[in-house]
This record gives structure tokens, sequence and C-alpha cells, in this order.
């Protein structure tokens, strides 16, 4: 290893310095930051933003990017309600049905910029639109829970499955009891699993060689279109499942939540860029980039901020993160000549 | 001796240490057409930068009519009479304004009242327009235009500044026939209004067509002048190419049975057929001048490109590649050229740019990648190329040019093919890395037929033990690398075997 310089050392360490710092503020601020409840607090709204930026990472590395998994969520969680509520079907049924849609939703995505060259941002905003439009749709807008009364009159008897509110609600012990919501589990193991796909296999290889050079890695015999496509479909697996999760934490169909899914696990992708000086889409950095979203927004809430405030600050700091990635590491990751 | 319109001398220049143009001294006289030729890298574009007001010389000087010229950029350059038409002809127009908008460019840039007046401006439009010949309409939009009347349009709003010298830079690379003989009418009426025309171009039809004197240019100098009817066509190719003939320090081998064959291979519709057979332990270079269809040959081997016509076989099975994953798996690999646009993974160390194609030979069980052996792979091929690094995960990108190409060259040698093609393997190293890189390909070449595909003939002759020659899409001749008949040779290159004489 070369000796560093500040700035070397300010690129690779100057976010995780950031959080620390950070988590001393909001402690000496409020002291009760930093009891277990807050901890579970924080974990909780990492889980569901931490899964969508991984897919968001996934579409990054292939240098693509997919605006529509906020909606990708909110529209699983809407279907879970529905297919468990109104159609009175089981938890894992739900689950596949939902997966599917997102598989399905990432395949379109995928095909309309592959094959209809459609540019990445474009066609995932036009998803978005389609798919926020689409989930309202079979209850005319209105969010879906036991009890409520449908179209033709009658009311819906079915139920959410206690196996899936557990997805979202459950807590295992660990040192104290009750402590990390099942939900956390999830989000590790995802994230476990995305960092050892991009960076141990040959299929994470290829898709950051098709980020950095598409040409070169279709002239060595590379089928970018196929690892593009599959980029998106990974993406819309992700986005819902924290659709999931999310439907098992409320417990409802709620057409009000999910709104700033989109923003939050953008924010986590790309302040993963700078974490470790990584400038790149990288599996670990979106782990840490979702918990420093997390820990901004829990610390933000307990000092009583408003929410236009939080949405300022989120900002804010996104715009630090780019910087710290595209300015100070130089290592700009589309080199274009 | 018409009066020169321009002359330059001395013109030196300089990208950091990199000496691009090394003295210069050029005539162009009014009412001729000089053509200029080069290959890639000599510096023409360079020169033509200096002209044309982008770059400052850094040394000598250029007279325009007798006074110094110096634009302190295009715009200045334009005004005082130097008029470029630049190869990628959108620099030239703006697609989204009609044809009338467009001739008057320079004068709405130069403002003058807030709202334009219709139809004054498509009288004047008009009148530019015929003064070039221009026969469309100056109200179409210049997006609904061929290439060549979009050319025709950038060149008459050029000529709407009274130039004294027009440069043209390779403009008939996208223009048929047809279009082209247009254009060459009105450089001929341009001429014959006393303008100075500079006309760089690789295709020899176009150079004879209407070349009053054609100039060399290699390694930043003029390396031939020539002038006087006729023109000495292999002369200046042989000036522009160079051939210090280099010790051809191997013995070519006996080579096996016949690897890879096409017959009636068409490159594009409108070009000759060819046969072409290429041999185990066989290496056989193409040379050609740019745009003479090396690099289309390249693309239809690879499956990047169907061919107009014909059959392929390689070990005596049909070979019908479609696209590159299916030439790799059939054992046909591909170099390309232009390394940072077609090879280089920025973001890669050494070790992933030289495993890239066959990350599958070095992946196990759910594709995960197994580093030592991969690693292990990588210092083979660090060491077989002579690769100057520290190590295998130094970034590709702290490499100099010429171990950069070691690198991506390496990347296809590190596993066994039977086809494998290098299109410009030399291009941008220094002379030991050449060295290098033309004994790996042959040392490694007995199992394999190995096609390398080089415009320099130094080149060629370094590295080859057959060498084709490749012109207007087909192959018009065959050399052993044994006491080759260069003279011979060079006529192929130029086109001249065959069409001795070409009315004008």
């Amino acid at each position: 290893m070369k000796s560093l310089s500040p700035t070397h050392l300010a690129i690779r360490y100057g976010f995780l310095v950031l959080m620390a710092g950070m988590i001393v503020v909001f402690s000496v601020l409020k002291p009760a930051f930093l009891s277990p409840q807050s901890a579970v607090f924080i974990l909780q709204s990492v889980a569901i933003t931490g899964i969508l930026a991984l897919g968001i990472t996934a579409t990054l590395v292939v240098d693509g990017f997919d605006l529509s998994i906020g909606a990708v969520a909110t529209s699983a969680m809407m279907l879970s309600a529905y297919v468990m509520v109104i159609w009175e079907m089981g938890a894992l049924t739900a689950v596949i049905l939902c997966l599917l849609m997102g598989a399905a939703v990432g395949l379109i995505n995928g095909l309309l910029i592959v094959k209809m060259r459609v540019p990445d941002l474009l066609a995932t905003l036009g998803m978005m639109f389609l798919l926020v439009g689409l989930q309202r749709i079979p209850t005319q807008g209105n969010s879906i829970s036991t009890g409520m009364v449908l179209a033709d009159g009658r009311t819906a008897t079915g139920t959410f499955a206690p196996e899936f509110l557990m997805l979202g609600r459950h807590r295992i012990d660990f040192i104290l009891p009750d402590l990390v919501p099942l939900s956390v589990v999830v989000l590790v193991v995802i994230a476990v699993l995305t960092w050892v796909f991009l960076e141990l296999t040959r299929h994470g290889r290829v898709m950051y060689a098709i980020g950095s050079n598409a040409q070169a890695a279709a002239l060595a015999g590379i089928n970018v279109a196929g690892y593009r496509v599959l980029a998106y479909v990974i993406s819309g697996v992700m986005a819902s499942l924290g659709g999931i999760l999310l439907a098992a934490r409320l417990g409802r169909g709620d057409v009000a939540s999910g709104n700033n899914l989109l923003l939050d696990s953008v924010a986590a992708a790309l302040i993963g860029f700078a974490v470790l000086g990584a400038a790149k889409p990288n599996a670990f950095g979106t782990a840490i980039g979702a918990l420093f979203v997390g820990i901004l927004l829990q610390g933000l809430t307990m000092l009583n901020a408003p929410y236009y405030t939080q949405d300022f600050i989120k900002g804010a700091v996104l715009v630090v993160a780019l910087v710290f990635t595209f300015a100070l590491s130089g290592r700009v990751g589309r080199a274009r000549r | 001796m018409t009066a020169a319109a321009i002359t330059i001398r001395g013109i030196t220049k300089a990208f950091g240490r990199n000496a691009v143009l090394r003295g210069i001294d050029l005539d162009l006289p009014a009412g001729q057409v000089t053509a200029l030729m080069g290959a890639n890298g000599a510096g023409k574009s360079t020169l033509v930068k200096i002209l044309c007001g982008v770059h400052r010389a850094d040394g000598g000087e250029v007279r325009l009519d007798s006074q110094p010229f110096v634009p302190v950029g295009p715009a200045a350059a334009l005004r005082q009479g130097v008029v470029t038409v630049h190869q990628n002809i959108n620099d030239g127009v703006v697609p989204d304004l009609d044809v009338a908008s467009n001739l008057l460019l320079d004068t709405l840039a130069e403002g003058g009242g807030l709202f334009l007046k219709r139809r004054r401006m498509r009288a004047e439009a008009r009148r530019i327009a015929d003064a070039v010949g221009l026969e469309i309409d100056v109200s179409r939009p210049v997006a609904g235009l061929t290439l060549a009347d979009r050319q025709l349009v950038a060149i008459a709003r050029a000529m709407a500044h009274r130039p004294r010298l027009l440069i043209l830079d390779e403009p008939t690379s996208s223009l048929s026939l047809a279009e082209a003989q247009r254009l060459f009418a009105l450089i001929d009426r341009l001429k014959g209004e006393g303008v100075a025309i500079l006309y760089i171009s690789h295709r020899m039809s176009d150079i004879r067509r209407l070349a009053d004197r054609i100039v060399s240019m290699r390694d930043g100098q003029i390396s031939g002048l020539f002038e006087g009817k006729p023109l000495n066509y292999s002369g200046a190719v042989r000036a522009m190419l160079g051939h210090e003939i280099t010790e051809v320090d191997f013995a070519i081998p006996e080579p096996g049975p016949a690897m890879f064959e096409t017959r009636g291979l068409r490159l594009k519709p409108e070009a000759q057929p060819f046969d072409l057979v290429l041999r185990r332990n066989e290496v056989v270079a193409i040379t050609g001048l740019v745009g003479s269809g090396k690099s289309a040959l390249a693309a239809v081997l690879y499956g990047l490109e169907p061919a107009a016509e014909g059959k392929m076989q390689l070990d005596g099975a049909p070979y019908r590649p479609e696209g590159a994953g299916q030439a790799v798996a059939a054992g046909v690999f591909l170099a390309a050229k232009d390394r940072l646009i077609n090879s280089v993974i920025p973001q890669f160390d050494i070790q992933q740019n030289l495993t890239l194609p066959f990350t599958a030979r070095h992946a196990g069980p759910l594709g995960l990648m197994r580093r030592a052996a991969e690693r292990a792979a990588a210092e083979r091929i660090i060491a077989a190329m002579g690769v100057v690094c520290q190590g295998p995960r130094d970034g590709i990108l702290t490499l100099s040019g010429g171990n950069q190409q070691k690198v991506v060259v390496g990347r296809w040698m590190a596993e066994a093919s039977r086809l494998l093609i290098l299109d410009e393997p030399f291009q941008g190293v220094d002379i030991q890395a050449r060295r290098d890189i033309g004994r790996r390909i042959r040392d490694s070449a007995a199992d394999r037929a190995t096609l390398v595909l080089c415009a320099e003939l130094d080149e060629a002759l370094e590295v080859a033990d057959r060498i084709l020659v490749m012109s207007e899409h087909t192959l018009v001749g065959d050399h052993r690398n044994e006491n080759i008949d260069l003279a011979r040779l060079m006529a192929q290159v130029s086109g001249s075997a065959e069409k001795t004489k070409e009315p004008a």
C-alpha cells in the first residue's frame, strides 16, 4: 500500500467519519438516540430502503438506472394486500405473486431499454408513472384493509396471514430480547448475497465490465443485452421484496405510504459510491449508505425536525456524497473518450 | 507556377512530450487541388486543426496571401477565408434548422436585429445555394437531406465567405459514387475560381480524379511531394507508409493444413468477391489503406456483421457466427483495434482485463471466480507478453500505451484459438512493445491460423509469413514474405495495378 495523502484519506474514510460524527452529535443532543429502541427503529427503516437500494445498485453496475423501484415496491404492497384481503389467499401465494410481478416489471424495463432502445431513465420513469396508476385501479384508489367495502358493496373479509406479518414485525432475540426485526435479517442476507454475486462471481465481474466499457465487453464475446436485462430483473425482484416487507410492517395496502422510498434508496446507493473510496456502485457501500440514511432520518425525527427539513437534508447529503465520489476521487467511472 | 495562397514554414506542434508536427513546410497554390495523404497518427488532422484555428502552432509561421495568418479560433479562420469541411458532416450543419437558416448560420450567429426576416433570408439563401449549384428547396429541414446534400450545404455555407483555402477532410467517406461525382464537379468549379484546395483522403480513386499535386506525411513531417503529370501515385503511397526494410530475422515455417477458408466472400454488395485460405501455423498479414475493408473483413469473420455474400469454413465445417459470443465459442478470437474504445475496461485492473473473455474458464460452481487460478493465469500472460507492471492488480490505466496494448492483445492469446485475428495490434505503441508483441504473435502461432490486419507495411513485413493486399474491399495481392517486390505491392495498395488508366 502506498502512503496515503490527506485527499486519499478523505476519499477513503470521509464518509465513515461523517457517519460516526453524526452519531456523536445526535447522541449528545438526544441521549435517547443511543438506546436499543432507537436502534431498532433505524434498522427497521433501513431494511426496506436497503433492499431497494441493492436493486438499484445492480442496475448502476451495468451503467443503467432504475427509477421505477419505488413504484414496484408500492405495487407489491398493494398486490399482496389484494391477494390476501380480497382474494383471501395465503401468505406464500402473496409472496410468490409479488416476486413474479417484480421480475416481470424488471423484464419489461430491460427489454424497453435493450430492445426498444429507450434511454434507461425515461423507460423506468414511464414505468414508474404507469405502476403508480395501475396499483390503484383495482380498488378505485382506496387503501386495502380487512373490512373495507368493495365496489360491488361486499365487505372484504380476508386478513393478512400471521406468518406474512411476521416478516415485517417479528423480532429476534439478540443480546436483548426482541431486538432485531426479521426484516433486518432479510436485508443482511440479501446484502451478503448481492455482495457475493457482484464481487465474487463471474456474472458480477462481467456486469462491472459492461458498466465500464460496454463496447469492449461486447467485443469480448459477452452477452451485453442479456446481462443488462438481468440487472433490471434483479432490481424489480428486490423492489417487490421491499414492498412485501412494507406491507408486512403496515398490515394493510396503504396508498399513502412509500412515497419517499425512491429518494431514500437512490441516496443510499449513490452514497455507497463514496464509502471507502470505491468510486463505483457496490453492495457493501450501498448497505452502509442505507444505514447512513436511516441514522440521519432517525436522528432528525428525534430532534423533531419536520419532514420537509428531512428531505432538504437528505438531498444535501446526497449532493455532498456525489462530490466525494466524482470530484475528489477523480476516477470518474465513465471514462468517455 | 501559380501564386501560393498559403505558405507554411517550419510549423511545429507538440502535445506534452509527444511531438506531432516536426517542422512542416508546404505551399498550397491557388486554383489547385493538393491531396494530403498520411497514415493514422502522421499528423494530418493536427495540421488541419492549426490551419482552421482550433490549435495554435508551437513554432513556425503560416502566411495567407503573404499576410501572416494566426487565427485565434475557428470563427476567425473562417472570416479570413480558410474554410474546413470536416469528416463528420454533422459538425457543419444544424439538422433541426431548414437549409436557408443553415446557409446563413454565420450571419445569424453574428446577430443584428431581433426578428428574422423570412423572405429576405430565403432569397439570400437561394443566392448562396445557386452559387455552388445546390439544387434543393431551401425551406426544407436539413434533417431530411441525404448526407451528400448536407455536405453540399456545409460547403455552400462556407462558400459565402469567399474562401481562399478550402480544406476537405475525407469528404467522400460516406458518399455514394454519384454523390461523390457531384462533389467533384463542385470542387472543379471552385478550382476554376482560384480557390486553393487541400483534399485529405485515403481513397486513391478520389485522388486520381482530383489531385494536381500529392503531399505525403509521415511521423509529423512531409515525406514526399509529387507534382507534374502523370502523378506518381505509388511513390506517394510509399512515402506515406515508409518502409525502412526491416531485417526479417525469422524463417518462414511450413504451413499446416487449411484452418479457415472463405469462398466468394463479398464484404459489400458492390465489392468484388474473394477467396481467402488461412493455414495452421501461418501468420498472414493483410495490409491496405484506411477504409480499404480490413476492419469490415474482421467484423464479418467475428460475426459482428453478416457478409453480403459468400461462405466461410472453419476446420472443414461451415462457420456462420451470429455475434461475438458465437465466434469466441467456435475458437475465432478478435483483438480489436482502438484499444481505449474497443478493448480496455478502464475500471478493471490488469488481471481482470486479461481474463475478461474467459471468466467462465476461471469460475467454479455457482459462477464463483477461482481467484488463485485466475491470478496464476494473469501472471502467466504478463510474463509471456513482457508487460511491465508491479503486479496483476495494478489498474490498467496506470500502464503505458504499449503495456496496455500487450494486455488487450495478450487477453486473446491466453487461451487456445483456431483463428486469431489481430486488428492493428501495434497501434500506438513504441518500438520495443511492437517487437515484443510481434514476437509473441509468432511464437504462439503453431496451433492456429493467425491473421494480422495493419495499414503500416513495415509492421506486416515484421510479423507475417504471407502478406495480402486489400483494396476497395477485396483482396488484390498475395506475397510470400521473402524478397518481396515492394514496388508491385505498393502499386496494389494504391490500386494502380488493375487500373493503370482511368479517365478523369
